[in-house]
């Protein structure tokens, strides 16, 4: 299903309707980031990548997207689900005992449309590589996308990631990162600064650009315009900027609603405050 | 006791080396990455051979597991390799999440395992890589006895669907393995059959068990000695067997006698048939320097040690 931009907008604001209706019913999981990427992951699935949501692992001649930030899965799954991965009753079940949809996306329950387990922070630019690579063994031309938080960065794996991917011209390569300056302690600029991202990816190698993660217009834009950079010799990072808790307002851009639950009055307001639907679940 | 002889010492990390080149022939999805130490693991021949499956990470042991985890998907079959150390403890997490609970088919190779690695001293001699491994859900673990035997394990784990430890070391040890040996994955070795006791060995133990098995033989004494190659899945069939012929239980290995194959044979037996158990294994402390003769007999690990450990279990019965 590809959508231009209206339905893009318009299917954004569903999947914000189904994220804040499944942290409610299981009164646990993360909204904040979830809502905050969530004009990014429908950008990719109902517009940039070429996907098959019969799934197949290997994605050969497709392009791949790897969550590293596995934390924020509401909004994973419900993208995957309306993309056509998995039946949407199936969101019901997020969090639950016997569920597909575990706390953090994993393979390990056979879910379509997730490739590697992630949760455990840092560790999903590696992966992303590794896929890249195999693309480029296979001659497969297609690419890869990835979503990483900006608190994750503080993880020291991603830089040796961040270092590899540059010296070995993985080119084939678009990460994104989720610049919205908040963790679970606090601001980052408190618990641990990042500084100049755009100088620190520059200076590994990167294309760095950047975009409002909450524009639907630029995103596309901005993701367009990187697609035109890939195969030049360098991997390819977005600094993201967007806003946790995007779309419900008294969410956004505190990192209170991290990993917080709304309760039925929350929910109530939430929902009232995303109009436009495809449809709940 | 059947007699073994060997006219050649090598190291089994060669056999890794040797196999890697073999498994590289035989299907063109298997790839390479190492972690800056070619030479000590023995690679240069599959990269000579293959250049383009080869990928250099530097010392990024944690970004080279999640790179082989990627590699997966599309349909490589990456080997990694490091020392055991790096490629157990200082990635565990990566492993965990990555590999293991990712159900990727990753082949992680580890050279330089236990105390035999010598005079770098305890910072490099992992002695509880087994035990990480092993208990990871779906983790095959694998720890070969010499270099024909490491070669062949080699060339079955690329055929094998699925995460796999591959331990192996760095001195020279007999070869005394036939070298045109089918190596399968889970199905221990009987090395010699005997009454008295069984002595359960892996890795580079499976040569001093035999050499305790010969001066045992002199003393009247017949000991069964069973190469346990796989820990897991550990072939209980064939210690289950072993046990109730002869009674008694010695199991000899490099590794902490927390988490080893000891360890899983002790669990299967007080499960199944309790049976008297002596562990050769080091006793709960980190390594030193030392050459690995030495620290071999230092940390009670030599053939002198195994019966010691026969005669006191025999005693037990």
């Amino acid at each position: 299903m590809t959508l231009d931009n209206d339905d893009l907008k318009r299917m954004a604001s569903q999947v914000r309707r189904d994220i804040v209706r499944m942290v409610y019913e299981c009164q646990s999981g993360h909204p904040g980031g979830s809502l905050g990427c969530t004009d990014y992951l429908v950008a990719l699935y109902f517009n940039i990548m070429k996907h098959d949501p019969s799934f197949n692992m290997d994605g050969i001649g497709e392009d791949l997207f790897f969550l590293s930030n596995g934390h924020i899965s509401p909004v994973f799954y419900s993208v995957l689900a309306r993309s056509g991965y998995f039946d949407k009753s199936e969101l019901k079940t997020f969090r639950k005992l016997n569920s597909r949809l575990q706390g953090h996306p994993t393979t390990h329950e056979g879910l379509p449309g997730v490739r590697v387990a992630s949760g455990s922070l840092g560790q999903g630019m590696s992966v992303a590589i590794g896929a890249a690579l195999a693309k480029k063994l296979n001659n497969d031309d297609r690419l890869v996308f990835t979503l990483h938080g900006d608190g994750e960065l503080q993880e020291g794996q991603n830089w040796e990631a961040a270092m590899f991917a540059p010296f070995n011209k993985v080119d084939n390569l678009i990460c994104a990162i989720d610049v919205n300056g908040q963790q679970i302690d606090g601001p980052t600029d408190k618990v641990l600064g990042l500084l100049d991202l755009h100088q620190k990816f520059s200076a590994f190698g990167w294309e760095v650009m950047h975009m409002d993660g909450n524009e639907m217009d630029e995103v596309l834009r901005v993701i367009e315009l990187a697609k035109t950079k890939t195969g030049q010799g360098k991997p390819i990072v977005i600094l993201m900027k967007t806003e946790m808790g995007k779309g419900v307002d008294f969410m956004e851009g505190s990192h209170k609603w991290h990993g917080v639950a709304p309760n039925k009055e929350q929910l109530d307001a939430a929902l009232a405050q995303l109009e436009e639907t495809y449809g709940d679940y | 006791m059947k007699k073994y002889t060997y006219t050649e010492k090598k190291d089994t990390r060669s056999g890794f080396g040797a196999g890697l080149l073999e498994a590289g022939k035989k299907n063109d999805q298997v790839v390479a990455l190492c972690a800056d130490l070619v030479g000590s693991l023995k690679m240069q021949d599959f990269i000579n051979a293959f250049p383009e499956r080869f990928i250099q990470v530097g010392i990024a042991e944690a970004n080279m597991i999640g790179m082989a985890a990627g590699l997966t998907i599309g349909g490589k079959i990456p080997f990694t390799g490091t020392f055991a150390n790096f490629s157990t403890g200082r990635v565990y997490d990566q492993i965990r999440q990555s590999v293991a609970y990712s159900d990727k088919n990753v082949k992680i190779c580890a050279s330089h395992a236990g105390l035999t690695l010598g005079e770098d001293g305890a910072t490099h001699q992992i002695l509880e890589d087994i035990g990480m491994m092993k208990m990871l859900p779906g983790m095959t673990v694998i720890n070969p006895c010499d270099y024909n035997q490491t070669k062949a394990a080699t060339m079955a784990i690329a055929e094998h669907e699925g995460p796999v430890y591959l331990r192996f070391g760095r001195p020279v040890v007999p070869i005394f393995t036939d070298p045109d040996q089918k190596f399968e994955i889970g199905k221990a070795w009987m090395v010699n059959e005997g009454a008295d006791v069984s002595i359960f060995a892996t890795g580079h133990l499976v040569w001093e068990a035999i050499l305790a098995g010969e001066k045992l033989a002199e003393e009247g004494i017949d000991a069964e000695i069973i190469n346990i190659h796989t820990i897991k899945p550990l072939d209980e069939e064939a210690v289950l067997k072993s046990a109730k012929k002869t009674g008694c239980v010695v199991t000899c290995e490099e590794h902490n006698r927390y988490g080893g194959l000891g360890e899983s044979i002790a669990q299967l037996l007080s499960t199944h048939q309790p049976t008297p158990m002596e562990f050769v294994a080091v006793n709960d402390t980190f390594g030193e320097s030392g050459t690995p003769a030495e620290l071999m007999k230092k940390y009670g690990l030599d053939s002198s040690n195994i019966i010691d450990a026969v005669k006191k279990v025999m005693k037990r019965k």
